[in-house]
């Protein structure tokens, strides 16, 4: 089996320094919304300015460089075993080059294992077989500031008066987003997941996020409620990093899971401006980054 | 943008108002969640003996945390094996995890300024109106851009705390940051967060 954990460790650094080009667009498009000598404005600014420098100089975006999220769709043939341990060396390597902050901390301890490794979460890996004959390797970074204010609701939920629909979800999102406030590093991108047990509640709404920004939802239903909900969460007026301003979320995705008949969750994964994910495929022992 | 020197002046405190442009320059010290605990619970409520290090480490940050400023970051540090350490990026975390702690911390201490991103709550603001202190607010996640005002690491106490929460003492100049919460009982944070309300209010509403 062919040894990626070089490639791997090019995938985390392109990850942590170097932000997707549809992120950084919509970012652009947010800076000139916004009034020119605004606080929104200036804060837009920074966080380009801070974006090119990153990609020059080939350092982490943000220090938080969160948790490791890894996908991995292999075809037949491929050991998740043998993958697992490049994974890990590749993420001890960019630990001590400085491409990611030491971040995994044993919870009973508060001890810092000082490579980014620690039990079978950490990082956190995920495998699933494919046919065709490509291996692809998804990487999200996603820090705890943003991971703090993510929630989710269990319909009706009385008090904002949502019940078990869509008009619903719209509601318990926008609340969700408001209490974010700028706390997430706005404007953020939602991963919003409706139905499913908690945890695969909450697993599907950071999945979805690996869809690119302005990229539309497959069923008209959700897709005018992403719009929808990006439009009205962008009237709260939280603005960039809780300044105030037009820019509160760049983008929303959601998807449905099936539920128990007694459940209906609503899962909302907040992603912060700095929004860090990028693939890797392999095919014919080729490799290529996007 | 207005020049702002280490330590920062009673007087000088007091000018500062919400919504100010500031640059930073001298010597600030990072702290977060385990420092804030560490200091509260040995220092300030007593709570737990002081062991180890922390008589020295106490009056090391006491004289520096003197008008001085604490810095919300847990950063990359590169260095680690040489121990000539360098900041590799460098932005605020969320602060209002320390609001069970800042505002004692501030009086305790007398620190007039707190970095951070997303804004702290009441206790804070009443501890800014006394001492009299500010919170600044940093540009989240904008780490590359900020680690390039860290001039130079001139020490570093309770590394195994793990390097994020360690407390490291830094020389910046023109650290970039903006006045969110003043020594007058202003808060940009509350203002926003009660706007926000009342226009969430109108969403629901409309069903």
């Amino acid at each position: 089996m062919q040894d990626l954990t070089e490639h791997i460790f090019e995938l985390i650094r392109r990850t942590s320094t170097d932000l997707p080009a549809d992120v950084e667009g919509s970012l652009r498009e947010a800076a000139d919304r916004e009034q020119s000598g605004s606080a929104a404005r200036g804060a837009l600014e920074t966080i380009l300015k801070n974006v090119e420098l990153s990609r020059r100089n080939s350092t982490p975006i943000c220090q938080d460089t969160g948790t490791p999220i890894f996908y991995v769709h292999f075809p037949e043939g491929w050991s998740t075993r043998q993958l697992r341990r490049q994974i890990e060396a590749a993420v001890a390597k960019a630990t001590k080059s400085s491409y990611l902050r030491p971040n995994s901390v044993n919870a009973l301890t508060d001890e810092n294992t000082g490579n980014n490794l620690g039990d079978e979460h950490f990082p956190s890996i995920h495998f699933t077989e494919v046919d065709g004959d490509a291996l692809t390797i998804d990487l999200m970074l996603k820090g705890g500031g943003c991971e703090n204010v993510g929630t989710q609701y269990s319909l009706p939920n009385n008090q904002l008066g949502a019940g078990r629909d869509l008009h619903g979800v719209r509601k318990v999102v926008l609340d969700a987003v408001h209490k974010a406030q700028g706390q997430g590093c706005a404007p953020g991108i939602l991963g919003v997941a409706i139905g499913g047990d908690r945890g695969s509640s909450y697993y599907a709404s950071k999945e979805v996020l690996c869809r690119k920004l302005g990229q539309g939802n497959a069923n008209p239903e959700l897709a005018a409620l992403e719009k929808r909900l990006t439009e009205e969460a962008n009237q709260l007026g939280i603005g960039p990093m809780g300044f105030g301003g037009k820019t509160t979320v760049l983008d929303t995705k959601i998807t449905g899971l099936h539920r128990l008949p007694a459940s209906y969750f609503v899962s909302v994964s907040y992603m912060c401006w700095a929004y860090r994910r990028r693939r890797m495929t392999v095919r014919s022992g080729e490799i290529s980054y996007g | 943008m207005r020049r702002l020197t280490i330590p920062i002046s009673d007087q000088a405190a007091r000018s500062l108002k919400v919504g100010d442009a500031v640059a930073l320059s001298g010597v600030m010290m990072t702290a977060r969640d385990a420092a804030h605990k560490w200091m509260t619970d040995t220092f300030i409520k007593k709570i737990r003996p002081p062991q180890g290090d922390d008589l020295g480490v106490y009056a090391a940050i006491r004289s520096l945390l003197d008008g001085g400023v604490i810095y919300h970051c847990g950063p990359v540090v590169d260095g680690l094996d040489t121990k000539e350490y360098r900041f590799v990026a460098a932005g605020p975390t969320t602060s209002i995890r320390e609001e069970p702690y800042q505002g004692d911390i501030m009086r305790h201490f007398n620190v007039r300024g707190v970095i951070g991103k997303g804004g702290m709550g009441a206790k804070t603001l009443a501890a800014c109106r006394e001492v009299p202190g500010v919170y600044f607010h940093a540009i989240g996640g904008a780490a590359s851009l900020i680690a390039q005002t860290v001039e130079r690491v001139l020490s570093v106490y309770k590394l195994d705390f793990g390097v994020p929460e360690a407390m490291w003492v830094i020389e910046v100049q023109d650290f970039p940051a903006v006045v969110t919460m003043d020594a007058f009982g202003h808060s940009q944070h509350e203002a926003i967060e009660r706007e926000s309300r009342e226009a969430l209010e109108k969403l629901l509403a409309r069903g």
